[in-house]
């Protein structure tokens, strides 16, 4: 067995141990199944509620408003990181703000830009971007520092265009350290938007699990965070099997 | 210019703005001919690397002119002028095949003469095993090797090598010297090589150029009399031996001036 599928047993050994040791407890009631119900009877909660197609308008609103989010956010990022990156007066300036961004709650501006943006997507959109377009920012600074300066002196030497050495030189060079920063946006951006909707939207995925649990509504509730979990997993791992891909082809020894 | 002068430069001085400024070489006057291997040593931090940016057109010179085949250079780098860098410059992304064709992609060649092109220049540097590896699955010098064929396949007329064969062991050295003779032969392209191998420099060169500590200017030129068809086999040769000992004697004191050890 190679290493990283050994790897991954252990992971998935890890987390299966963990979800039987808890459908155990909540069975045998050393977890009262009024606090945390099983996982057996989250997955089928998961499946009826989903299946039902009640939900479907909120898990559209949800996940369109994430996407939105992420993409304004990798785009927005970008476009940040590769201008400071261009003058050093704004690394300056923005070095400093930007290793301390993940200490401010971002959630806390969820009022008044609802005050000023209004009900509905947009304030949702706005936070999961101000959530995500940071650390695209952090990780493209990261990935045009790591250009290696002799690919760019190649570039010159091949009388590329600023456009041509953007593309055939600097962006697949600073790929690994970019997608670093994408799969980071995109679990901002998820966890942005559903806080959001949890705290004071009247719509989508996050409303509706706020809305489950405070009318003990268990089972509803455990059903819809596991098909959130289900779905923020699924789109990390396209990423990192992706980024392993990537990564395989420059690391290979 | 000469009809033979195929490079020349011209009192040519470069200097860098400070604080500090300083003052990495020159005047230097230089010129070499079509088809000339010609070799450049000398103590470390004498500007001999900034030369080859100089020449390539990628630093534009203080003062003095810089001339490549009868053109006098400003700032560009000219068709034709192709550069090995001593850092390892193969593109970690692309396979062995890939970053061969990478010049020749850029300047939008067919992709069928590309494929011929790059099989040649892959099989030539003894690649073609290794043609759809990515640089990671390869050692040092079969990635500098990648390099050399990369600029080789665009067919340059003047080659500028900056110690290509800095990071690798000394067998290694010599083989690579010989596949460059191999190739310089082949190709009838000018070739200037920075090295701070004294073996090396007298081992390939037609004319080694010694340079002074900072400002680096030249201080000899030393005419090898190697034949075109030489190898690594000339170290046995007692020639090479007074080449080697002619360049140290002349570089020994410039070396202890960088030192600060000089008298």
């Amino acid at each position: 067995m190679t290493r990283r599928r050994a790897a991954l047993f252990v992971r998935i050994a890890v987390v299966a141990g963990l979800v039987i040791s808890l459908e155990i407890c909540c069975r045998t009631g050393i977890i009262d199944p009024l606090t945390i119900i099983p996982p057996s009877e989250m997955i089928v909660s998961m499946v009826d509620h989903i299946g039902s197609g009640e939900f479907n308008e909120s898990i559209v609103n949800t996940f369109s408003t994430i996407i939105l989010a992420f993409v304004m956010a990798v785009g927005f990022g970008t476009l940040a990181g590769a201008l400071v990156h261009g003058s050093s007066r704004l690394r300056d300036v923005a070095d400093p703000l930007l290793a301390s961004y993940y200490s401010v709650p971002t959630f806390i501006f969820y009022p008044p830009l609802v005050a000023l943006l209004g009900l509905g997507k947009t304030p949702l959109v706005v936070l999961g971007v101000l959530s995500a377009a940071p650390a695209v920012m952090i990780s493209t600074l990261s990935g045009l520092d790591g250009v290696p300066p002799v690919l760019m002196k190649l570039a010159r030497i091949h009388r590329l265009s600023p456009a041509r050495t953007l593309w055939w030189i600097v962006l697949p060079a600073a790929l690994p350290r970019l997608f670093t920063g994408f799969k980071l946006a995109l679990s901002y951006a998820l966890i942005g938007v559903i806080a959001g909707e949890f705290i004071l939207s009247g719509t989508g995925l996050g409303y509706a699990i706020s809305f489950a649990y405070q009318s003990f509504d268990n089972r509803a509730m455990y059903g819809l965070m596991l098909f959130v979990l289900l779905v923020a997993i699924i789109a990390n791992g396209i990423l990192y099997v992706w980024e392993g891909r990537l990564a395989r082809r420059r690391s290979v020894g | 210019m000469t009809e033979q002068s195929h490079v020349a430069l011209n009192e040519v001085v470069r200097r860098y703005e400070g604080p500090p400024a300083v003052h990495a070489m020159g005047p230097i006057n230089l010129t070499i001919c079509r088809g000339e291997f010609f070799s450049v040593v000398g103590p470390s931090g004498c500007g001999k690397s900034t030369l080859l940016d100089v020449l390539c057109g990628l630093v534009r010179p203080t003062s003095g002119s810089v001339h490549f085949e009868g053109r006098e250079l400003h700032g560009e780098v000219p068709d034709g002028i192709r550069v090995v860098f001593q850092e390892d410059s193969s593109m970690p992304w692309l396979s062995v095949r890939q970053n061969v064709a990478f010049g020749l992609r850029t300047s939008g060649k067919p992709e069928k003469e590309i494929a011929e092109l790059v099989d040649h220049a892959v099989s030539f540097m003894g690649l073609a095993q290794f043609a759809d590896h990515y640089p990671a699955q390869l050692s040092g010098g079969m990635r500098q090797r990648v390099c050399i064929a990369r600029t080789l396949v665009l067919r340059p007329r003047l080659i500028l090598l900056d110690e290509p064969f800095g990071a690798l062991d000394q067998q290694t050295r010599l083989l690579m010297g010989d596949e460059l003779l191999r190739l310089w032969r082949e190709t009838g392209a000018t070739v200037l090589l920075i090295t701070h191998a004294l073996d090396e420099a007298a081992m390939l060169s037609d004319r080694v150029g010694v340079m002074s500590a900072r400002p680096g200017r030249f201080i000899d030129m030393v005419e090898t009399g190697w034949s075109r068809d030489r190898d690594s086999r000339i170290v046995s040769d007692p020639k090479f031996g007074s080449l080697t000992a002619r360049l140290w004697s002349c570089l020994r004191e410039e070396s202890l001036k960088t030192m600060g050890w000089a008298a």
